[in-house]
């Protein structure tokens, strides 16, 4: 027996006027794993998530969630997911009791289960002390786990989490990690976009890796890494004006490189330690002073400068990285 | 309706979570609206503050009105106070338009709107929840103003029905200015920028009329401006109702000279008008 996908999206899109955020995006995603939508800033990841949680009509294209069409049963798709928007919608006047009230009683959870659900999610994501407090007075950890709670007041089958640790402190993120990963234990459904590589290798069993609106790339953390190849030689020089020298010299023996002026860094993608000697003996030679030089493995950072040409995180380095992109469509 | 439909709607997904998952009964528009509007006056309780609009504000208004400029300002067959009270109490429920409107901006802006929609509530509940605590909240300022009416020697001198009536009018009115704030509501970026249309639109307007001051001594063209502005229709309903003064002037225009039919109507008419395009906008605002 074939088990109905938790999501499934088909060649979406979605036009703001003459903008196209979101230009035929398709991925499945098995019932009880974690997908990760990964992209830079304006990629199309929010509006994707907002297609699939009925908050925006798709241009064209087609999506189910939990089996229900997106536009054609949007009251089926609401009652089978949670989502975590981007910016921790919470109620800020409201105690964290209250929003768990809130959101459970509007989700349609028996008013006798309120008290008792709210309970253990309070316990469960350690803010039991702040319950009866209101959130204005939250720290952004707070913040996300209460909001985090109150879309799993209802238990939905599937959640959507749209960049659910952006801007926490590594210690809160680790522990958000946590408590995802316990969710995907029982057998919840997760959506995730983030912008961190090192979130979706942690989480994901899947990553689908948006640009510009597109799909440029789809696999397992693994599968991304090898094709990104093995290894890299990560050079820093410690001067600036040497950077386009060294460039060169490693281009003159036969090797690829990527230039990143800002971190003075350049990368070299690498079968091993004969590489990076000979690259080390060339630096060397020339007399250019190097801050660090070593043997990397490939994270999925490299995967994306390999995809794309520029890093995900970064600002875009020179001006002919489309500035467009940037201001994308969050909305 | 959303009322009778099937319960937890049997997931397909995550079978091992469904097998725990609590028997979901979403809530009927009744409901969902109810819940809306228990949580926007929570809102109101945890900031008095928000109340300022309809309390301390129009309350100074009588105060000044009625002490520093009511020398001045001759009103025939009545004192000058028990004329101002009703059009005062007319401008607060002119302006629960503008509370809709900062609610429904900002509840927009900060992500609720789309945490409601994401669940599986009438959408419809989201307006009339903010509706409904806005009339609320309109109701707090008039009880508030009725009673500094009172004692600053405001008297309804009319029957029972008749003032029951004059406040109903109020509310119908009130009613009718929440569509408008829902479309300025939609239509709006920020909280701000409501604000700003407030004092540059909604305020002048309602000081052209009869709020304040008979429209008698206006220039001709504004007199006809000012009385068939729907709020002095209103207001004049209410005096009329109440006893505050005289019965327009019989030069005064066609509206004036039949106030409460013509309120109800005016009601009617903006109402007819407001909805369509503030669901619309809001609809709109909805899909993106």
């Amino acid at each position: 027996m074939t088990t109905t996908p938790a999501v499934e999206a088909i060649d979406l899109v979605k036009r703001f006027g003459e903008t196209t955020a979101v230009d035929g995006v398709s991925f499945t995603v098995p019932q009880g794993s974690v997908l990760g939508l990964l992209g830079p800033n304006g990629a199309g990841k929010t509006t994707t998530v907002r297609m699939l949680t009925t908050l925006s009509v798709p241009t064209s294209g087609f999506a189910r969630v939990a089996g229900y069409d997106v536009v054609e049963q949007p009251e089926e798709v609401r009652r089978s997911m949670g989502l975590t928007g981007q910016a921790a919608t919470v109620d800020e006047l409201l105690t964290a009791r209250e929003n768990l009230w809130l959101i459970g009683r509007l989700a349609g959870l028996p008013k006798r289960l309120i008290k008792p659900t709210s309970d253990e999610l309070l316990e469960r994501f350690s803010l039991t002390d702040a319950a009866d407090r209101i959130v204005k007075t939250y720290s952004g950890g707070m913040r996300r786990r209460l909001d985090l709670s109150t879309s799993l007041i209802a238990a939905p089958p599937v959640l959507f989490l749209d960049e659910p640790t952006t801007g926490l402190d590594p210690r809160s993120r680790n522990d958000l990690w946590e408590v995802l990963r316990g969710l995907v234990r029982e057998g919840t459904t997760l959506l995730l976009t983030t912008q961190y590589l090192e979130e979706a290798d942690q989480l994901c069993n899947d990553i689908v890796v948006v640009d510009k609106g597109k799909v440029i790339a789809h696999g397992t953390p693994t599968q991304l890494k090898d094709q990104a190849g093995r290894a890299s030689v990560v050079l820093t020089v410690t001067n600036h004006v040497d950077l386009s020298r060294a460039e060169e010299l490693i281009r003159s023996v036969g090797s690829e490189v990527y230039a990143e002026p800002a971190a003075r860094r350049l990368t070299v993608p690498a079968e091993g330690l004969a590489e990076m000697s000979r690259i080390g003996a060339v630096i060397d030679e020339a007399g250019i002073p190097v801050d660090d030089l070593g043997l990397q493995r490939p994270s999925l950072d490299d995967v994306f400068l390999h995809l794309t040409g520029h890093r995900a995180e970064d600002e875009p380095l020179d001006e002919s990285d489309d500035e467009t992109q940037l201001e994308g469509a969050n909305r | 309706m959303t009322a009778t439909t099937s319960t937890t709607s049997s997931t397909a997904a995550a079978p091992s979570r469904a097998a725990i998952r609590p028997e979901l009964k979403p809530p009927s528009l009744l409901e969902s609206s109810l819940i809306v509007v228990r949580r926007n006056l929570i809102h109101i309780k945890r900031m008095p503050e928000m109340l300022l609009d309809v309390t301390i504000q129009p309350v100074m208004f009588v105060l000044l009105f009625a002490y520093v400029f009511g020398g001045s300002i001759a009103v025939e067959g009545s004192n000058y106070r028990e004329f101002l009270v009703p059009g005062i109490m007319a401008q607060t429920i002119a302006f629960s338009s503008f509370i809709v409107a900062i609610g429904l901006t900002n509840d927009l802006d900060k992500g609720i709107v789309d945490r409601l929609k994401s669940l599986p509530i009438h959408r419809a509940s989201i307006l009339v929840g903010r509706s409904v605590s806005s009339l609320i909240h309109s109701s707090i300022g008039i009880t508030v103003m009725a009673l500094t009416g009172l004692l600053v020697g405001w008297r309804i001198r009319g029957g029972v029905l008749d003032a029951v009536l004059a406040f109903g009018l109020m509310l119908l009115f009130g009613f009718a200015m929440i569509w408008l704030g829902i479309l300025v509501g939609s239509l709006m970026r920020s909280v701000e920028a409501v604000q700003g249309m407030m004092f540059t639109v909604m305020f002048p307007l309602t000081f052209l009329a009869n709020t304040f001051a008979p429209t008698e001594n206006m220039p001709s063209w504004l007199r006809v401006v000012a009385e068939w502005n729907p709020i002095s229709a209103l207001v004049q309903a209410c005096r009329d109702l109440w006893g505050n003064g005289l019965p327009a002037p019989a030069d005064a225009a066609w509206p004036l000279q039949h106030a409460v039919p013509v309120t109800i109507a005016w009601c009617l008419i903006m109402t007819a008008v407001f909805a369509p395009l503030a669901l619309r906008a809001f609809r709109q605002r909805s899909r993106d």
